[in-house]
């Protein structure tokens, strides 16, 4: 199989079928919900969607969003940009993804989903060598996403762990009902504004469950705390109500300097189409 | 469960309230942004709402030999045709809007007053909602809003949702967001 076909294999897969981890967790949530509330409605919902996106292969969510490509950097001739606009275009042509790429200026739609800047294409060093991870990111959880900058008086956010938690629960709050709930939080205290909202997607990447924590201590006891403090407001499944309002929480950190604190949210919602494919035996 | 099929019954669709949910069968058109800004600027509405459903929704649609086929069709954001809405239930006599978010106070005033509810989709499951479409009966306004934002006539069985906010003045996302709200200032 040549690489074009085995990314928009990677594209139709990542489509159509969530991460084991992430339906693990929407299917714990389920359980936890009372039987015949709309909380419990919506996740039995989302998850008889899932189930019939992967038996049909088709997308999950209509909004197949942003394609963010993180690729090895060692690959970077074999999977240049004219290899993933191949496979990009394949795969719109096919059905695994929605004519979903906008002119910003004149109005017209990129019917192959390719433009300059569209897909998405990060070459990185510390991608698993010979391998390409695929984010796809809706658009109803993108505008949900958000960066403060410390102090922030609306929230009574001072410079310091108890600010950045406000922040986060702000912009949890600010979901309600937007960012397709039960969402994951990739977090990014720190840095400058731009790679500040790549760190935070980046967070995305990691898994949910122990696998994914935090290895820094501090961080880690602050993800399990907004992640307890955000199923407490009752936000629930589409916000609606109920005890999932959040699935996870990942958080990293960037030094900053001493003028900027940036707290900056990347709200990524149930449909966290993430997967990945190893190109090396290609 | 609460069953409803098109035409939609004023009576029925008054009877609904926040939090119930519900099963819609029958006819039901899809238009999001493009649509609502046609109606504002005086664009003929191509088919009858009244009695009927609107959709916010850009489905992946897909042309086939034997005709249309719906790959995907979960909703959209709501908020964005807030300033269209109330004037759209008005003059059309819409009875269910089916959408993600919720929509603004001066829609749900001309919800009360016209008799329409606000059913929220579960966003993002694009899949079950396009199986929940047994028929696409047609598409208007194709050429001129592309695929994503036509005009397009679902026949739909079993299509799965809840009332957010009903024909009485009732919004369940402004409940929760109260107890929201109240349970921020507790733990902050």
């Amino acid at each position: 199989m040549n690489i074009v076909e085995k990314l928009a294999g990677l594209i139709r897969d990542t489509s159509s079928s969530l991460p084991p981890d992430v339906e693990a967790a929407i299917r714990k949530s389920f359980r936890g919900e009372a039987r015949g509330s709309s909380a419990s409605v919506v996740l039995g919902t989302i998850l008889d969607n899932v189930r019939l996106a992967r038996k049909l292969g088709s997308p999950l969510c209509q909004d197949t969003g942003t394609l963010a490509f993180y690729v090895d950097a060692a690959l970077r001739r074999k999977v240049s940009p004219v290899v993933v606009k191949k496979a990009v275009a394949l795969a719109t042509a096919r059905g695994y993804l929605r004519k979903n790429c906008i002119d910003s200026v004149t109005g017209k739609s990129y019917d192959d989903n390719c433009a300059d800047g569209a897909p998405v294409i990060h070459y990185v060093d510390w991608q698993k060598p010979g391998c390409v991870t695929l984010v796809m990111k809706g658009g109803g959880s993108e505008n949900m996403s958000r960066q403060y900058s410390l102090p922030d008086a609306s929230l009574a956010a001072g410079r310091d762990l108890a600010g950045v938690r406000k922040c986060i629960l702000d912009a949890v709050r600010k979901a309600q009902g937007f960012g397709c709930a039960p969402g994951i939080l990739g977090v990014c205290i720190g840095g400058d504004r731009a790679t500040a909202y790549e760190v935070a997607k980046e967070q995305l990447l990691r898994p949910l469950g122990a696998a994914g924590a935090s290895k820094d201590a501090t961080l880690r006891r602050l993800e399990k705390e907004i992640l307890k403090d955000a199923n407490s407001l009752g936000i629930g499944p589409m916000g609606l109500g109920g005890k999932t309002t959040l699935l996870g929480v990942r958080i990293a950190a960037r030094p900053r300097v001493p003028a900027s604190f940036f707290v900056t949210v990347a709200y990524m919602c149930w449909a966290c189409r993430r997967g990945e494919v190893c190109v090396l035996a290609v | 469960m609460k069953e409803l099929r098109y035409p939609f019954d004023e009576r029925q669709v008054r009877a609904l309230k926040a939090g119930d949910s519900v099963s819609i069968s029958g006819i039901v058109h899809t238009g999001r942004d493009k649509f609502h800004k046609f109606f504002a600027d005086g664009g003929k509405i191509p088919v009858d709402f009244h009695d009927g459903a609107l959709y916010h929704c850009g489905p992946v649609c897909v042309k086939r030999k034997d005709g249309w086929a719906v790959v995907s069709a979960g909703p959209t954001t709501s908020v964005r045709e807030n300033p269209y809405e109330p004037a759209f239930i008005k003059s059309s006599g819409v009875r269910i809007i089916i959408g993600k978010g919720g929509m603004d106070d001066a829609t749900l005033a001309a919800m009360k007053k016209c008799g329409c509810v606000y059913v929220q989709a579960v966003g993002g499951a694009g899949a079950l909602y396009a199986a929940s479409v047994k028929k696409v009966a047609g598409v208007d306004l194709l050429d001129k809003f592309g695929a994503a934002e036509a005009c397009w006539h679902f026949e739909v069985e079993g299509f799965r949702g809840v009332v957010a906010m009903d024909a009485r003045g009732n919004s369940l996302f402004d409940k929760v967001a109260s107890a929201a709200d109240a349970r921020l200032k507790e733990i902050l």
